[in-house]
């Protein structure tokens, strides 16, 4: 049933720095070959070499221009993906019980098996995380690499999703939001995490960390060091100088 | 949102049919022999080709039966199932006025109410939807209810009901679209809230995220044709409640009828684009449009 469950045992979920992220897209790629080939059905290009290519991204990294009323703009790099809402709207609207929330870890998902493609769990989510495969014609979304995660296969220190393994620049966390003395809970305690539209009751899991206040140009310029006048040379320097000057 | 053909179609048929078989299955009409098999046989066929047309706008069509059992949650099984019971039960009543000139009233009441029960649960199909402000409301369900009543009331025969409903169906649609053009300041989901960024200053989106096109703005950032909204409003109007009203003052008849219905379903469909391509899906905010 396409039933949210009632409470989750833990809520696992992502935590990103937009003050860290540098907006390189390692994340981006990574999802894709991961999911591309592992779970589910592979992430289609289509018309990849031709004159539209468009494909199927389960993270997207957006750039923002924030201009304060009295300071210069700043560049705020904006990865997208599934927030695994606690009250998702994505699931409870699915006719055939494809889209569900797990009640052990509230990672939301999609049987592919049962998908119809009817798109309406995408029309459902405000966040843009549910995207159509052009090929397959089933629901994609974030998994939050649920094949990684508990893969005992995997070296334990890969058993994170692979955008957070990926980042070099450390702007994405993986945790247990559900928990408050988890590394994530205090990460957005101590940061001030937030949750995106939080009008639309969706109670994301998934938190963004503002960025810090950047430093301010004061508004005189401190004074320079040198005179602006042009150095005097001396010796054989001085000399040529003089010497050209006279020509 | 994208304004699919497949979507306008089921619709705008199968509301029709399905108001049409709401009016048999009352007893507004109750035609025996060939005039039954002639208005039950629309009403099946309409809204069987709004079913099937639904089902074209599917990515696995052959999955659909699954569609049928989460009932409990989801306002599209609901609608799903409520289409068929509606046939099902109507069906007694519609076989009994054919073949043996004995309708079967239990059955046309029960499967009107079905009838009924479907229209508003198509409504609520894209009435659920918060993150598309326009459609969240209550001004939804009447516009589909009235419309599917009124076109049904006027393939059933019935003018005088048809006026009446005709007029409401034009309250219904001025009503959405005056209380629908404030929703998404409403909402309250701005820049600054989709991307919590609005405290510092003001947000713009610098990059996309990708160069090309891709589902999301194909199928929820349809700007395309909302220039040509405020005609499309007059015509919708226009062709699809106050011409028909008009007409049905006329002494009825056969050319009166036709020429109501044929004005009633231009404006509905024109309605019908204007629904979906009208209505600013809150992730085009990611996008720097609406």
């Amino acid at each position: 049933m396409t039933a949210l469950p009632e409470k989750t045992d833990r809520k696992l979920g992502l935590v990103i720095d937009l003050d860290t992220c540098v907006g390189c897209h390692a994340c981006v790629i990574s999802c894709k070959g991961w999911n591309t080939e592992n779970y589910g059905a592979p992430l289609s290009d289509l018309d990849a070499y031709g004159a539209d290519p468009e494909g199927t991204f389960l993270n997207r990294i957006h750039s923002f221009e924030v201009t304060p009323p009295d300071a210069p703009p700043m560049v705020v790099h904006f990865p997208k993906s599934c927030l695994h809402c606690e009250d998702a709207p994505c699931v409870t609207v699915c006719p055939t019980g494809a889209s569900y929330k797990r009640a052990e870890d509230g990672i939301v998902l999609v049987n592919e098996d049962a998908c119809i493609g009817c798109g309406l769990c995408a029309w459902a989510c405000p966040y843009g995380a549910r995207e159509m495969d052009g090929a397959e014609k089933v629901m994609k979304k974030c998994t939050l690499c649920v094949d990684r995660i508990y893969n005992e296969s995997l070296p334990e220190v890969d058993r994170e999703p692979v955008c957070v393994r990926t980042c070099p620049a450390g702007a994405r966390h993986f945790g247990d939001l559900g928990d408050p003395d988890s590394d994530v809970s205090q990460l957005v305690a101590a940061r001030g995490g937030v949750d995106l539209m939080p009008e639309q009751g969706t109670k994301p899991v998934n938190k963004y960390l503002p960025p810090r206040p950047r430093d301010r140009l004061s508004a005189t310029p401190p004074p320079l060091t040198q005179s602006a006048d042009t150095p005097q040379a001396s010796g054989f320097l001085g000399w040529l100088d003089r010497a050209l000057e006279r020509l | 949102m994208h304004p699919a053909p497949s979507l306008i179609l089921f619709t705008v048929l199968s509301g029709l049919g399905f108001g049409l078989l709401v009016w048999l299955g009352l007893g507004l009409r109750a035609p025996t022999g060939v005039a039954a098999f002639v208005l039950f046989g629309l009403g099946y066929g309409l809204a069987g080709a709004g079913l099937l047309a639904s089902a074209f706008h599917l990515g696995h069509p052959e999955r659909a039966l699954l569609a049928f059992t989460q009932w409990r949650t989801s306002w599209l099984s609901r609608e799903a199932v409520l289409a068929c019971a509606a046939l099902l039960v109507m069906a007694p009543h519609a076989a009994g006025a054919v073949f043996f000139a004995t309708p079967l009233p239990v059955f046309g009441w029960l499967g009107a109410v079905l009838a009924l029960a479907t229209i508003f649960a198509t409504a609520m199909i894209y009435t659920q939807i918060r993150a598309v402000p326009r459609w969240h409301h209550w001004s939804t369900p009447p516009v589909f209810l009235f419309a599917g009543l009124a076109g049904g009331a006027l393939l059933a025969g019935s003018p005088r009901l048809s006026l009446v409903l005709m007029l409401a169906l034009g309250a219904a649609m001025a009503t959405h679209w005056l209380m629908g053009d404030g929703r998404f300041a409403q909402a309250g989901s701005t820049m600054g809230s989709a991307t919590q960024l609005g405290g510092p200053g003001q947000v713009r989106l610098l990059e996309p995220p990708h160069t090309g096109r891709n589902y999301l703005l194909r199928e929820m950032v349809h700007v395309v044709g909302r220039k040509h909204a405020h005609k499309l409003r007059l015509i919708a109007l226009g062709l699809g409640a106050v011409l028909p009203a008009a007409l049905l003052l006329l002494p009825a008849g056969h050319v009166v009828i036709g020429l109501a219905l044929i004005a009633h379903v231009t404006g509905i469909a024109a309605q019908r684009w204007l629904f979906f391509a009208e209505a600013e899906h809150v992730v085009g905010l990611y996008y720097g449009q609406r």
